[in-house]
């Protein structure tokens, strides 16, 4: 059977070039590899290579031809056992193949145009939180997450511990305390000071079929690594097809603590909400941080955990339930309140429900909801609270461009327009770096009277 | 040390050797050699025709091709076990082949289409199987050497005797996380084996361009990781030198590097302008180095098999890559509905 070869493309811009040389002659034998021709575009030459073997029976396009259209066929070889004189009579079925394949190519370029029309399918909301069983205990931030990380280890062998000081050291701000005395070193590692390293360490151990716990020493250090969490963590389910899986967390103090100037202060909150493929997910109270812990560790994605140096000492109380964990995609009514509804998350949530404090000293009630989870983001709950309130402030300590409340304040627009009797207002961190001085570091991040202040705003008072 | 399962025992060859063959080496089997042969032709074939279905335009994006370096994949995987890992960059064609995933799957993945290894989500650079135990296929360079090392580290948490195959180019060689990645293989004593494919340039740089030191097996010595140059383009080389390597990584001595001297025939993708390297270059190795015209002369030589026998092996080929590039273009493209799936896996 004649074999024709066709004018390729070197990219997948390139729609015609010049067929600047033949490497080949009528009646000579071509093998599999062997240049026979050289192509030319504005940005490159390239050699052709015969993928058939054969005899040479046409040259259907002259050396030196401009403008030859990708996949016009440029000469037609003879198959074993066939003449080429057979061969040289046009071979209308492989044309129309090459014609076939050309429209098949254009095709595939239209095709996702019409299709990019698809909405997202709706994904089931969370259960609600459960009632939990017996009383209460209280604890700091720090002990309920160590309390979360050791109930998960000590319920599946293949759950472990990573990261800079958090074994020998007892971790760099005590969160591991203990967890090195009762799993021992196989479980809970010291690792150098290779924050790329260690998460991409972390991840191939996760498609390895381990449930790695990465601990950044702060979220600031984790930018070493971002390559590693979002190409590689987030993205491969998806490239694979659903094959591999990456069950790992990503956990560490996130934002502000306290002098420690702008290289060490940043909320990373929106750059991994950015992302799909991610879980994100930010505690305030003792009780979401063992809660959404445990449901990190046992969630079979990769999580952001986005924690807070400031609130790890703080003590609230959390169920003793044994089964205790939360929902992740759910956010938490800390305050039910009528007149405005201010949603905010981590460290915020605190600020918040102070300014909640203050607001009804004047006669605002507001409603304050903690969000917990940033991807997935529980839209439907503050859509609720809004339809009510009317009202709504949002809360971030990060800075306000491209951050949360942006987007916040956008599902607003498409889910509640009609329910909103102010715009939707922001309260963030200023646009500046952090500064170091005290009285500096004080105005530029977010406090409970930027809040009020906020909330008074949105409510004409 | 596994072999692979085929023995000399019942070594099929038609060749009339009348005495055992003299291949220069007592661990090699003639049957082995054939093999070898076969599995370097078929990825030669496989990206030849990937070239081709590019040039149609039925391949689209980026389609980095192996052509020239088959010895150093194919000479590797004669050492492996099942469940040992492999991991690598982008130029991967050619590990999936070796590792026996199905050129039908890998091609229709090349082509975009539902019946690819990825369902046509990942394309030429992303390709997984875990069956095959092929962890991709990374589109960022160097981002598959520390997770080759986590592989080898949940291999020995894991507490099994398995070892990673960890491969990356002397492109990748510069970067920093690969050091990060040796400092800890090392410390930890992991089960990994680092193969540098050093085909001389990083996309159009050449080694000496980019490269402090050239001496790309000697770059863990700051960590005490041993290291090896290889003869990339003769795979009974790498073949035996990767034995002792995975033996070492295996044994729980740690990691071990491996510099394979290879070429790359082709661009470093299908649009190259190929101005960094002459094409007498290029030729001197096409022409005097091939890996797979070294091993046929070989077989020849040897009188292992005959013209006929390489026709009939040439001939099986042919058809498992017709095969591959007619179902790659009649496989269906993905489902609408495949846009929304597997972007978390649903707990």
């Amino acid at each position: 059977m004649s074999i024709q070869v066709l004018m390729p493309a070197l990219s997948p811009t390139m729609t015609e070039g010049k067929l600047a040389k033949w490497h080949v002659k009528v009646g000579d034998e071509v093998k599999s590899g062997q240049v026979i021709c050289e192509i030319e575009t504005d940005k490159a030459t390239m050699e052709v290579e015969a993928v058939d073997e054969g005899t040479v029976a046409r040259i259907l396009i002259e050396e030196g031809t401009e403008g030859v259209a990708v996949n016009t066929p440029i000469c037609v070889l003879a198959g074993e056992g066939e003449s080429a004189a057979d061969a040289a009579a046009p071979a209308p079925v492989a044309k129309a193949e090459a014609e076939a394949a050309k429209e098949e190519a254009s095709r595939a370029e239209e095709k996702p145009k019409a299709e990019t029309a698809l909405a997202a399918p709706a994904v089931a909301a969370p259960a609600p939180e459960p009632e939990w069983k017996g009383g209460t205990q209280h604890m700091t931030v720090r002990e309920a997450l160590r309390e979360a990380m050791a109930a998960e280890m000590r319920a599946d062998g293949s759950v472990f511990l990573m990261g800079e000081e958090v074994a020998q050291y007892q971790g760099a701000y005590k969160v591991s305390q203990g967890l090195l005395d009762e799993f021992g070193a196989k479980r809970v590692i010291d690792t150098p000071i290779t924050e790329h390293g260690f998460a991409g360490l972390g991840v191939g151990a996760a498609f390895g079929g381990l449930k790695p716990i990465v601990e950044f020493m702060t979220f600031n250090f984790a930018m070493q690594a971002i390559d590693q969490i979002i190409n590689s963590a987030a993205k491969t389910h998806y490239m694979s097809g659903g094959q591999m899986t990456c069950p790992i967390v990503f956990r560490g103090p996130n934002g502000a603590a306290s002098r420690v100037a702008a290289q060490h202060s940043q909320c990373y909150a929106s750059w991994y909400a950015h992302v799909p493929g991610l879980r994100v997910l930010a505690p305030w109270s003792a009780a979401d941080a063992k809660g959404l812990l445990r449901a990190a560790i046992r969630d079979p994605n990769p999580v952001i955990f986005l924690e807070n140096e400031i609130l790890y000492g703080q003590s609230f109380d959390v169920p003793e339930d044994p089964d205790f964990v939360l929902p992740i995609g759910k956010a938490k009514i800390e305050r039910v309140g009528k007149d405005v509804t201010i949603v905010a998350f981590s460290i915020m949530v605190g600020k918040a429900l102070q300014a909640a404090e203050e607001l009804a000293k004047i006669g605002i009630d507001a409603e304050v909801i903690n969000l917990r989870s940033l991807r997935p983001f529980d839209t439907e709950t503050i859509v609720e609270s809004v339809k009510k309130t009317n009202r709504l402030v949002s809360c971030e300590e990060g800075w306000h461009f491209a951050g949360i409340g942006s987007e916040l304040s956008a599902l607003m627009m498409e889910h509640a327009f009609d329910y909103l009797d102010a715009p939707v207002k922001r309260v963030a961190g200023l646009d500046v770096p952090l500064p170091y001085a005290a009285n500096l570091e004080k105005m530029a991040l977010p406090q409970s009277s930027h809040i009020v202040e906020a909330a008074r705003a949105v409510c004409n008072r | 040390m596994a072999k692979p399962a085929t023995k000399p025992k019942d070594d099929p060859s038609p060749a009339k050797a009348k005495s055992p063959p003299n291949l220069g080496d007592n661990s090699v089997s003639p049957h082995e050699l054939r093999a070898h042969y076969r599995d370097m032709l078929l990825i030669r074939r496989f990206e030849e025709r990937a070239g081709q279905l590019y040039g149609m335009g039925l391949i689209g994006g980026f389609c980095h091709l192996y052509i020239g370096q088959e010895a150093v994949v194919v000479g590797m995987q004669a050492n492996v076990r099942d469940k040992d890992a492999v991991i690598t960059s982008y130029r991967d064609h050619g590990h999936m082949l070796a590792c026996g995933m199905d050129p039908k799957g890998v091609m229709a993945e090349l082509t975009g289409r539902s019946g690819g290894y990825s369902k046509g989500k990942g394309g030429s650079m992303h390709m997984f199987s875990r069956e095959k135990s092929f962890y991709g296929g990374h589109g960022i360079v160097g981002a598959q050497v520390p997770i080759g090392t986590g592989l080898a580290f949940a291999h020995k948490y894991n507490g099994n005797e398995n070892v990673s195959l960890t491969y990356f180019g002397d492109g990748s060689a510069n970067q920093g996380q690969v050091y990060e990645a040796m400092n800890m293989a090392a410390l930890w004593k992991l089960p990994v084996v680092y193969i540098i494919e050093n085909n001389r340039y990083g996309m159009g740089t050449s080694v000496e361009r980019a490269s402090a030191t050239t001496e790309l097996y000697r770059h863990g010595e700051a960590f005490g990781i041993p290291g090896e140059r290889v003869d990339g383009m003769d795979v009974l080389a790498v073949r035996a030198a990767g034995e002792k390597a995975i033996e070492h990584a295996r044994s729980g001595q740690g990691p071990y590097i491996l510099e394979m001297q290879t070429y790359r025939y082709r661009g470093h993708s299908m649009s190259d302008p190929a101005k960094y390297r002459t094409k007498e270059e290029v030729d001197k190795f096409r022409n005097e180095r091939d890996p797979i015209e070294h091993i046929r002369k070989r077989l020849l030589d040897a009188g292992i098999i005959d013209e006929a026998g390489l026709k009939a092996i040439d001939t099986e080929i042919r058809k498992v890559v017709n095969d591959a590039a007619e179902f790659s273009q009649h496989s269906p493209e993905p489902d609408p509905s495949e846009l929304w799936t597997d972007i978390l896996v649903e707990a």
